[in-house]
């Protein structure tokens, strides 16, 4: 088989996938910082579910989320939500749930949702449900003698969490949520679908034009690596790092 | 009575259908060093635990200081966050596993009550937890974080930093069960000293030949219950309750067989 590769059409294409790489980065950095936000909310709301922080937070005079959280009629109901929320998000593809959220969501609530405003809310929700299991699991790996001790010098429940709870789990917490802010970059890619003009998308147009796939896509890869392998290894040193300060 | 530091009456606490404690009535006179020995299971720690609240009680009085605790029936409002944290900050606790904040130094550990808790100021805070560290004989062990420490080494910040509040009682849960033998003495000094200088404690321990040496007052507790509480002569050298007896003569047994180099642990 004989094929002469010739990747120097795509310098004249460069301004082109130079958009699509800073839509691809744009969407990335967006939906972490959103999903940061939403995941830190749902994990420390749903801390109440299970381990040494949930006994704290369930035990009387708990902080306001447990007051919103448990005894009251509502609770369970809105307990319920979260843990659905991050299920659905965790147990079906991204792919489909980009679609459903272009196409199916808006005939449900009878509002036309753009593309770009479909994957900005989709990407976020998806990591974000993944970035909330990081966040309680990193919560609830502290030893129960932690709140223990800070409880018995007088400290108040924001205060442990603050002072001695987070600073230990958030450690804990850095390099899963580097793995899953990685795999969130490669994942933006699946916005092409609908339209929006991310790297890959730009590289289907090129293609489109210029019948070259082999090229444009081994291109496309190139540029995903690039990007991503200098932040596998940031990840791999903070790693080492992190386990040699235990 | 004003020279009672802490009282508690009629104290029932259950996990679930488990029914740790049965009805604990206990009083420390300010000053002295009450023991708590007993067999494991018998509801020590539990008790202990019930004093600062780490544990609600699910029926009782616990006083501690000036502040009163009702818990049980017809009173349904829990002590808040603040209240709870007010009076959690009267008592100084040590725990058998030390449970140090291990993101900080012992000097960051002792500093953290008074700094977060008391709002100290960070000068000020650092000079107390200086002298405590000291105190304990850690001096020079200012800027070692705990995992660089050993055994003996941690439990002495531990007892720093429950006393950087400078708290009404220090309650010791089992303080030196964790401990290697040869690094029990340096913890139990640390107490011993605590006990003359007139703090206020109570003890939950193993130590029997400690207990005898250091405590005022000893109760042997059993099935969630104190079933004898007096002199330390006379529960531990000559015990009127049965169980006690039989606690009392498997620890001796232990010592005979074992020799008085076995640190004096009682078994279980």
């Amino acid at each position: 088989m004989h094929y002469s590769w010739d990747f120097s059409f795509l310098w004249q294409y460069r301004t082109f996938i130079a958009i699509g790489l800073g839509f691809t980065v744009l969407y990335a950095l967006g939906t972490i910082v959103l999903g940061l936000i939403i995941g830190f909310v749902v994990g420390i709301a749903r801390l109440g579910g299970s381990g040494d922080a949930a006994a704290e937070v369930a035990a009387p005079g708990g902080p306001n989320l447990r007051v919103l959280l448990t005894g009251r009629p509502y609770a369970a109901a809105l307990r319920g939500l979260l843990f659905l929320y991050v299920e659905v998000f965790r147990c079906t593809p991204l792919l489909v749930q980009l679609i459903w959220f272009y196409y199916a969501f808006p005939v449900i609530v009878g509002i036309d949702i753009p593309a770009h405003v479909a994957a900005g809310m989709t990407l976020s929700l998806y990591t974000g449900a993944f970035y909330a299991e990081i966040i309680r699991g990193g919560v609830n790996s502290i030893e129960r003698g932690q709140w223990d001790a800070a409880r018995a010098i007088g400290m108040r429940r924001g205060q442990v969490m603050r002072r001695v709870i987070l600073p230990q789990a958030i450690k804990r917490m850095i390099p899963p949520f580097m793995n899953q802010s990685i795999t969130q970059l490669k994942n933006t890619s699946l916005v092409s679908t609908i339209a929006v003009s991310d790297l890959l998308y730009q590289g289907e147009i090129i293609t489109a034009t210029t019948y070259r796939p082999l090229e444009v896509y081994t291109a496309v890869a190139i540029i995903y690596f690039g990007v991503l392998f200098p932040l596998t290894l940031l990840a791999q040193l903070v790693e080492k790092r992190m386990a040699a300060s235990d | 009575m004003a020279d009672r530091m802490i009282e508690i009456a009629d104290l029932h606490k259950s996990f679930g259908a488990l029914h740790v404690l049965k009805g604990i009535t206990l009083e420390v006179e300010r000053g002295s060093a009450v023991a708590l020995i007993g067999p494991s299971g018998s509801g020590k720690s539990t008790l202990l635990r019930c004093i600062n609240l780490l544990e609600t009680p699910n029926r009782g009085r616990v006083r501690v200081g000036e502040r009163l605790m009702e818990f049980g029936a017809g009173k349904t409002r829990l002590p808040g966050d603040r209240e709870l944290a007010a009076f959690r900050a009267q008592t100084g606790m040590v725990f058998q596993h030390f449970n140090l904040f291990p993101h900080m130094t012992a000097l960051g550990n002792v500093m953290e009550g008074p700094v977060t808790v008391a709002r100290m100021a960070r000068r000020e805070a650092e000079s107390l937890a200086r002298s405590l560290l000291d105190k304990v004989g850690l001096a020079g062990k200012a800027d070692a974080y705990p995992q660089h420490l050993s055994g003996g080494q941690r439990q002495r910040v531990a007892i720093a930093r429950a006393l950087a509040m400078n708290p009404a009682v220090v309650l010791f849960d089992e303080v030196t069960s964790a401990l290697d033998p040869e690094l029990v003495g340096e913890v139990l000094a640390v107490i011993r000293q605590l006990a003359e200088e007139g703090m206020t404690m109570v003890i939950v321990t193993h130590e029997i030949a400690f207990a005898h040496e250091v405590a005022d007052v000893v109760g042997f507790m059993s099935d969630g219950q104190i079933v004898e509480m007096g002199a330390p002569a006379k529960v531990l050298e000559n015990p009127g309750n049965p169980r006690t007896q039989a606690f009392l003569e498997r620890f001796h047994s232990f010592i005979g067989s074992y020799g008085q180099g076995a640190g004096g642990r009682a078994p279980g």
